[in-house]
């Protein structure tokens, strides 16, 4: 049986935390046998009583459960909190919104920073490399929970548009639309080798203490800060970064002949580097972009990307940027391609745009009209209400 | 619910689709036939276009569109996945008109064609006594403007049809504002009389 859901709006209400502990062990795609798992999880709107109005919104590497409303941790807006509300894009007066923190993740859900119940220290490294998928049934299982048989759309993007696009593969039948956004159907070796990049950083910070650091009350700032140095600077784009910043010097007038931060480019990476170790664990970080690293929906099937759809009952609506170049629309074209081939029912739009991968973050008109345009007209093949008049668009 | 009127050569090309087919709108501009046909005549439909303009307009509708070019995209489909591929007033504008009927021909089960009569009296008439290039309401862009590079006759284009193999079910003759002439395609007078001609394709 399928139990009551009272979700509370969370705009103006204090953020409710919401926690499923799954029954039974999961079986991670590694063989491994990872137990317990505990997903932390927000809801926005409510289920109706034909529940089938659920969004599942699947978050990005560093992001987390708290789409909407005021996050409890930064104090800030939600991070899509443009997109996802009342009388929004996806409207949580329409729509059940779901979202989880990935398994692997830092808050809340199960991760190498949470304690291992068989020793009682946290997980570190002891904790099993996880992936894509694994997250995805995770989540399938907090869906069961929730009493809901099929979503009417997953919808994510980076590493959301993984999960969007394993969802979609794996559970067709649970899914009405799926909406990858500024992703790829396989992470290439470009981004493998940012990854990298970044975990070398983790990993050569004394601080880390070979993944040990909780034990020992040692946090690796340092190393995930770099890393977080690295992997923003392939968010953004080279137009965005010089309209932002150009050679403008910080709170200086001159160059100081040293390795201080001059430029305000600089100062900016540090801040985004320094402000991000509050809010995320070291090794979470690595697990996280190794489950990206590994993700490839064409290997899985013979090579073959187009097989993975093969009589595919899904709506799917693809959207790139065209200055993302970490996900750039020659990805999402190569699904579309994919999704032709087996004549699937496929929208794709490029939103043109200067800011890079992280666009799709931001307050992008155009990205917002598409995105509405799909989820109205898709709403409304579904049976599910329209938007209220007078709402804004 | 009564279904709007749209434009008239749109009306035309939607009154050939019967309900419920799988339809592929190659061309499919801001999607307002795809819209008509998908609210009006319950057809699974999909668009192809090239300018991300109106993909993005047509999207914004809630239809399904993707970007791309059909001289090179068409190929991605599998054969026979449509009941009707429809090229609508843009086969002159290809590079390889040919090798496009061809592929709308895999693609759908059948494909409705439409494109302006180069053979048309005026055009005729531009050349013949003007000495210029025609510039009409079909072929309304000057010579150096015009997107059409290979433009044809009613004619030139039965002729391609039977140089493939390619079947003629129907064929429209229309005026230049899509308004069926009393007469067929295939019939002697098009040639001369028809602004632009509306054909339904098959291989079967």
């Amino acid at each position: 049986m399928a139990p009551e859901i009272a979700p509370q709006p969370v705009h103006g209400a204090a953020v409710q935390d919401l926690r499923l502990t799954l029954e039974n062990p999961l079986v991670l795609q590694s063989g491994v046998t990872l137990s317990p798992v505990t997903l932390a999880y927000q809801t926005y709107g409510a289920l109706n009583a034909e529940r089938s109005n659920c969004v599942l919104v699947c978050h990005a590497l560093t992001g987390d459960q708290y789409v909407a409303g005021t996050h409890p941790v930064s104090g800030k807006r939600g991070w899509w909190d443009d997109l996802v509300g009342p009388g929004k894009v996806i409207d949580t007066n329409r729509f059940f919104v779901v979202c989880a923190n990935v398994l692997g993740g830092c808050m809340g859900s199960t991760g190498p920073k949470e304690v291992d119940p068989a020793t009682g220290q946290p997980w570190g490294l002891h904790f099993p490399v996880i992936t894509i998928r694994d997250m995805v049934q995770a989540q399938a299982k907090l869906i069961d929970h929730l009493g809901v048989d099929k979503l009417f759309c997953v919808i994510g993007g980076s590493m959301g548009a993984m999960q969007v696009l394993e969802w979609a593969n794996r559970h067709p039948e649970r899914v009405f639309a799926a909406v990858p956004i500024a992703g790829s159907y396989r992470h290439s070796a470009q981004n493998i080798a940012f990854h990298e990049v970044g975990r070398q950083a983790i990993m050569a910070d004394p601080e880390w203490a070979h993944g040990n650091y909780l034990e020992e009350g040692r946090t690796p700032k340092r190393g995930l800060a770099v890393a977080r140095m690295a992997a923003h600077i392939t968010y953004l784009s080279e137009v965005a970064l010089h309209r932002k910043f150009g050679r403008r010097l910080q709170d200086r007038e001159a160059l100081t002949y040293g390795f201080d931060a001059d430029f305000q480019v600089e100062s900016y990476l540090r801040h985004q580097g320094y402000t991000f170790v509050d809010r995320f664990d070291a090794n979470s970080y690595l697990y996280i972009t190794r489950a990206m690293d590994y993700f490839d929906l064409a290997q899985e099937n013979d090579g073959v990307l187009s097989q993975a759809f093969t009589g595919t009952p899904v709506r799917y609506c693809l959207i790139s940027f065209s200055s993302d170049w970490l996900f750039p629309t020659e990805e999402s074209r190569a699904i579309v391609r994919a999704l032709n081939a087996v004549a699937a029912n496929v929208s794709f739009v490029e939103v043109e745009s200067d800011k890079g991968h992280d666009a799709f973050l931001l307050d992008e008109p155009e990205f917002h009209q598409t995105l509405q345009g799909f989820i109205d007209g898709t709403a409304e093949i579904r049976g599910l209400p329209g938007r209220a008049k007078g709402a804004r668009p | 619910m009564n279904a709007p009127r749209i434009r008239v050569d749109l009306q035309q090309v939607a009154d050939l689709v019967p309900a419920g087919s799988r339809v592929l709108d190659v061309g499919c501009g801001d999607g307002t036939l795809l819209a008509y046909l998908t609210r009006f005549k319950q057809v699974d439909g999909r668009g192809l276009e090239l300018s991300m303009a109106r993909v993005r307009a047509a999207v914004s509708q809630g239809l399904p569109v993707i970007q791309g070019n059909l001289e090179t995209d068409l190929k991605d489909y599998p054969a026979g996945a449509f009941d009707y591929v429809i090229l609508s007033q843009t086969l002159q504008a290809t590079h390889n008109p040919r090798a496009v009927m061809e592929e709308l021909l895999r693609v759908g089960r059948r494909a409705i064609v439409s494109f302006p009569n180069f053979g048309h009296w005026r055009v005729r008439m531009s050349v013949m006594f003007g000495g210029r290039m025609p510039v009409t309401s079909t072929l309304s862009d000057a010579w150096f403007d015009t997107p059409n590079i290979h433009l044809c006759t009613v004619q030139d284009f039965i002729d391609l049809c039977r140089l493939m193999g390619v079947r003629i079910e129907a064929g429209f003759a229309l005026d230049a504002m899509g308004q069926r002439l009393g007469f067929g395609a295939t019939s002697k007078r098009a040639n001369l009389l028809s602004e632009q001609a509306l054909f339904v394709l098959t291989r079967a």
